[in-house]
């Protein structure tokens, strides 16, 4: 019956415009105050909540068994070939909900935002629209647009409303995406030159000389090895996050990183299925060395989010392994681990926040012995933590579990080192629990540290709940994806097999694509 | 039922954790202590059941766990001998454990905390001993890691308590770590991660080989290998054993249920599980004898040592699980699990006993201050001599007939890592009883070294050593009674159910045996010296501990003295510790800040964004405010790009009409 509700009009659209309402509602506010801030909140708030609802209508109606995009809106948009093309299937689905569901949990995270609330929540607002435009985007361009436009609302949030160090993390960040959406702006101009087309769902059908998949790949690469972050593009992650508000740090870990992980799965893997093959072990490689460098690095962090956020491109570094072992486990488990991490890791930067918020400080060695005085905080952490290190049970686990058994498949050399991981993870994160709750109270200010609210525990609470669904319960979500990966990895072997083949086949099919040419 | 017996610990658990504050300390130990007696009692039921109905499997399905293309787990509880016993095992002691708690605990402020704990453990081990699945097994595995780890670190507040508890963890990882690259290389193989369908078809993987990390190797002996990994790190074998004396700094109960009865066992319990892929892997068996054989004897010389009291008997389990272990090594599992039964009531019995002592003596752990206590506290005496002759294998005592068992079979096995078991084991058995009635006697026996005198450089608080030692509440002390019972007649019972002419009908299938494997059946034919021998050194150890510390008690400090260097290295346990905390920790360490300062912030940062961000923020400093003036630029160059893009188009447009 819900389902049902789903069909007839443009939902797809609405979902993903439905912040850009609210953002343009805050705008029309007026005045300072107590009471215009209180309701900007509310705005925002109420906004997020009703996009999240209408998403769930969203899902409610979403047909599994099915590798087609779904809820398809094409419209004419830049003449006749650059569409407004907007459309689901089994992967995208989920950082869909994902956006949605961590959204209003942000917003009830920002009440301790207090300077210029109105551009804050706008900005807010803004970047939910471009996030989900880039999971509902099925053209080249439109993708691209909300992609790279999505960065600017985050660099104002960390610019704006970041910590002391804002400009230089901001302007690191600046300068790492630029590289690479320059790059894969200048691949998407040879794709159109080359298919005729900007249309994903046309170019999966496409076959673009394996010559030319190299270069094609390595331009979109650049582009989401930063987003994602990859080993050695990932020092930008850090500063970022570090001097990011919390709501921002829960965002850009939450879905922004997803950005990278998703943008590998939906584009390189479908359109340049030979390349993608011959650059697996690269991906292993920098995946691998990014798994163990960063827990290393983590294990020494003084910096409570500095810690998570190096912990945070470790258990990228998994999913990234996983997307190119192109085996089921490994794709599922990639899109598994990037929405348990888009839970786990965007409630860890909450629970940095909560203390930050009373103390003012992340510096680990200021904290101790907070289990006394916060229980309940104590427990929400030791939850988060544990899933952090994937313990099963909680969505951690089943992320890594498949995907190392599909990358077990593929090369156990990588599966072997990679799961040192599963070590690393556990000593740097049992060991920041440690500092930070357990212990003697040794610190005098930390005596008066006030345990959750309801406004807090109400934030973590869906967060807990979700973490332990996923851990428990997968095959919910591994059945909405099934189909897609299914499909996604027949077709990557029948492209591999056919130019595998005698080049002859190959080589008609871009003739035609170019012939065309309209 | 079966349902019932693994849920209402979680039951328990969840009360005492989320609604301790609403029903109080008594409430929260009434609940959980209630529920376990209650699972308890279920368990023997289906143990008996099980036992008379000739094996069987029985399965309970929950529900559907992980579903990805072939790989499909399921939720589910299975029931046969061997997960009879190991609930009977599990569910006695925690329910025991955790009456003793109410009286051990009395005074601690955190009292539903504990027993929620204890319940949350008792459910992740019986979800490990029901698994029907190498992943639901994991998943126990894990859980009672996790609550090994909480309860280690119950007292957060000391240093020590954290240390050991993260470093149990830790080093439990190491173990996890080659158990998930075995169950990786179970689901490559077999494409199949239930018991039913990689035992089946294990015997045609026999002897075929398959690539790892580069070599050709055998599929089952690496999978085995590496399955054992996980073993040695939950059993605290040798090599990853370091976690387990320091796992003492929690409380005494819970070294009781889980370091010494249960959690610990679980490496020998899946060793068992996974017969039907080990019988057809005799080089890792081979490994699985070696290791256990050295475990025993290396533990037990450390045992010798120790001032420690909990240590002492630390040191005796991780011995202990060695002797387990190559019993499985030579193919005997039925004995190893005997042994892994009758072990788990008297070593339960023996630290329930030292932490009465603990109790009486006002939580003084160190033997060196004790002495002449029996006369205080002598239903605690009573019970650790039959924890002791329990340990010893002293006729009729349960220990007599599994551990017995076990050098019998070693013998039996004539191979040469038999051999070495057996000589090891008969070595160890010696040093077993040494160390036994050293603590008994450094406890109970000799001067008071306890009370007035040698303790103002203590500075120890109030409740310090004034006091007499007094005998523990009822509440304490009909546990230890229970577990006495236990300790007594588990081994005369159960010997021909587990081991002797019964065995078949019992095991019913739970425990393969291949066709060549005639161990057991040998082992009841040694010659008769191999019976006796055990029985020779562990008087000769009884009586050599007399001599020392009740005849001639100078004697070990000026055998200490003379061999300073041989009793600083047992001491000292090997020094595994210190050498893992150089190689390991350290090792981590330096090379996490060599690759945070060096690598991320030298090389990367330095070449990259630093390098070119340093030019640029000094021009646009001084241009414009930077927050807003970069976005726009950003802003700018990305419509740029989509103006060319679009510029593409209508030139294209414009020449294809």
């Amino acid at each position: 019956m819900i389902a049902d509700l789903a069909q007839g009009w443009p939902i797809l659209s609405v979902v993903t415009f439905l912040p850009l309402v609210g953002a343009l509602l805050i705008l029309l506010t007026r005045g300072e105050g107590e009471a215009t801030e209180r309701s900007i909140r509310s705005i925002a708030l109420i906004t997020t909540i009703v996009t999240f609802l209408v998403s769930l209508i969203l899902w409610a109606g979403f047909r599994e068994g099915t590798a087609e995009f779904q809820f398809v809106e094409k419209h004419a948009w830049i003449g006749e070939t650059i569409t407004y093309h907007m459309g689901v299937d089994g992967i995208s689905i989920l950082f869909i909900i994902l956006t949605t569901f961590l959204m209003p949990l942000c917003i009830l995270a920002s009440d301790v935002i207090h300077t210029r609330v109105r551009e804050y929540m706008v900005a807010f607002l803004v970047l939910e629209t471009l996030m989900l435009g880039v999971f509902c985007a099925l053209d080249l361009v439109l993708f691209y647009l909300f992609f790279e436009a999505g960065l600017i609302p985050m660099f104002l949030i960390i610019g704006i409303w970041g910590g002391p160090r804002r400009i230089y993390a901001t302007f690191k960040f600046f300068l790492y995406t630029l590289l690479g959406s320059l790059l894969m702006l200048l691949a998407i101009i040879a794709i159109y030159l080359t298919a005729g087309t900007t249309d994903v769902v046309e170019l999966m059908q496409f076959d673009f000389p394996v010559g030319m998949q190299y270069w094609l790949w390595l331009a979109f690469f650049a582009s989401f090895a930063v987003k994602v972050p990859m080993w050695p593009v990932h020092t930008w992650l850090p500063d970022a996050h570090v001097e990011a508000p919390t709501a921002g740090s829960v965002i850009l870990a939450g879905v922004m990183l997803k950005m990278g992980g998703y943008g590998f799965i939906r584009f390189s893997l479908p359109l340049f299925p030979d390349a993608s093959l011959y650059f697996a072990p690269l991906m292993f490689g920098l995946s691998v060395v990014a798994i163990i460098y960063t827990s290393l690095v983590a294990l020494v962090q003084e910096d409570m989010k500095k810690l998570i956020a190096y912990s945070s491109i470790a258990h990228m570094g998994f999913i990234t392994m996983g997307i190119f072992t192109f085996t089921e486990q490994g794709l599922q488990g990639a899109v598994i681990q990037m929405i348990s991490h888009g839970v786990v890791s965007g409630a860890l930067f909450l629970c940095v926040g909560v203390v930050y918020d009373r103390l003012h400080t992340r510096e680990i060695a200021r904290y101790g012995g907070l289990v006394s005085r916060m229980p309940v905080y104590a427990f929400v952490f030791m939850l988060f933590t544990m899933a952090t290190v994937g313990l099963p049970g909680t969505s951690g686990f089943v992320g890594e579990f498949l995907i190392l058994t599909g990358t077990f498949k593929a090369s156990t050399l990588t599966a072997f080192l990679a799961a040192t991981g599963l070590i690393l993870g556990a000593a740097y994160s049992l060991s920041l629990y440690r500092r930070v709750i357990f212990g003697e109270l040794v610190h005098a200010d930390l005596k008066d540290m006030k345990d959750l609210n309801w406004r807090e525990i109400g934030t973590f609470l869906p967060l807990m709940l979700t973490a332990l669904w996923i851990g428990i319960y997968p095959t919910y979500f591994t059945t909405a994806t099934d189909a897609s990966v299914q499909n996604l990895i027949t077709q990557f072997r029948a492209k591999i097999a056919a130019n595998a083949a005698p080049a002859a086949p190959a080589d008609a099919a871009p003739e035609a694509g170019q012939g065309t040419g309209n | 039922m079966i349902a019932a017996i693994v849920f209402l610990p979680l039951l328990g658990a969840v009360i005492a954790g989320f609604f301790g504050r609403l029903i109080g300390a008594r409430g929260a130990q009434l609940v959980t202590s209630v529920l376990l007696v209650v699972a308890a009692v279920l368990s023997w039921i289906v143990f008996l059941g099980v036992a008379d109905h000739e094996g069987g499997v029985q399965k309970l399905h929950l529900m559907t766990w992980i579903l990805s293309g072939a790989l499909e787990v399921d939720w589910a509880l299975r029931v046969d001998t061997l997960t009879a016993v190991m609930l009977v095992v599990v569910n006695s002691v925690s329910a025991l454990v955790h009456i003793y708690s109410v009286g051990y605990m009395a005074e601690d402020p955190h009292i539903p905390r504990f027993h929620a704990y204890l319940s949350l453990f008792t459910f992740a081990m019986l979800m490990l001993v029901t698994a029907d699945n190498f992943v639901q097994v994991f998943f126990g595995w894990e859980g009672v890691g996790l609550a090994s780890y909480l309860l280690i670190g119950f007292w957060y507040k000391k240093p020590s308590a954290n240390a050991a508890a993260i470093k149990a963890f830790v080093v439990n990882r190491v173990g996890d770590f080659g158990f998930a690259l075995g169950i990786f290389a179970i689901f490559l193989v077999f494409n199949n991660l239930s018991f039913d369908a990689v035992f089946a078809a294990a015997g045609s993987e026999a002897g075929k080989t398959f690539n790892f990390l580069g070599y050709d190797v055998d599929i089952l002996t690496t999978i085995c290998l590496l399955l054992f990994v996980g073993c040695m790190g939950k059993s605290a074998q040798l090599g990853l054993h370091t976690w387990l004396p320091d796992a003492m700094e929690g409380p005494t109960p819970v070294s009781a249920l889980i370091h010494a009865a249960t959690m610990v066992t679980a490496g020998v319990f899946l060793v068992a599980r996974c017969s039907p892929l080990f019988e057809h892997a005799p080089f890792a068996l081979e490994v699985v004898t070696v290791v256990g054989a050295t475990t025993a004897f290396f533990a037990a010389t450390v045992g010798l040592v120790q001032n420690d009291i909990k240590r002492v008997i630390a040191y005796s389990t991780c011995s202990q699980l060695g002797y387990m272990f190559f019993a499985a090594g030579v193919g005997a599992y039925e004995a190893s699990v005997f042994h892994l039964f009758t072990h788990a009531f008297f070593k339960a019995l023996l630290f329930l006993g030292a932490g009465s002592v603990i109790h009486a003596m006002h939580h003084e752990q160190d033997m060196r201050h004790m002495g002449g206590t029996w006369k205080y506290i002598k239903l605690t005496y009573a019970m650790m001599w039959i924890g002791n002759l329990a340990l010893a294998g002293v006729p009729p005592f349960a220990g007599f007939f599994s551990k017995d068992m076990i050098l019998e079979v070693a013998y039996a096995a004539h191979t040469g890592v038999g051999n070495y078991a057996f000589t090891l084991g008969i070595i160890a058995a010696g040093f077993t009883a040494f160390y036994s009635w050293r603590l008994l006697f450094m406890t109970f026996h000799g001067e008071k070294r306890w009370g007035g005198h040698g303790h103002g450089d203590h500075g120890h608080d109030d409740h310090g050593h004034g006091h007499t030692p007094h005998e523990s509440p009822w509440v304490m002390t009909i546990p230890l009674l229970a577990l006495a019972v236990g300790a007594m007649f588990a081994g005369y019972v159960f010997f021909d159910d587990f081991v002797g002419e019964g065995r078949e009908a019992f095991w019913g299938g739970a425990i393969f045996v291949s066709e060549a494997n005639k161990v057991i059946e040998h082992a009841h034919h040694v010659p008769e010296w191999v019976k006796l021998l055990p029985l020779v050194v562990t008087a000769l150890g009884i009586f050599v501990a007399w001599v020392f510390y009740i005849a001639r008690p100078r004697w070990p400090a000026a055998l200490a003295a003379t061999h300073r260097e041989a009793y600083a290295f047992l001491l000292n346990k090997w020094y595994f510790d210190e050498l893992y905390n150089l190689v390991f920790v350290g090792g981590a360490r330096a090379l996490g800040r060599l690759f945070w300062k060096g690598g991320d912030g030298l090389i990367i940062d330095g070449l990259g964004p630093n390098g070119i961000s340093a030019r640029v923020l000094d021009v646009a400093r001084r241009a414009v405010r930077l927050q807003s003036g970069f976005v726009y630029h950003y802003a700018f160059a990305m419509l740029i790009g989509v103006a060319v893009l679009v510029s593409w188009y209508v030139y294209k447009m414009g020449v294809t009409p």
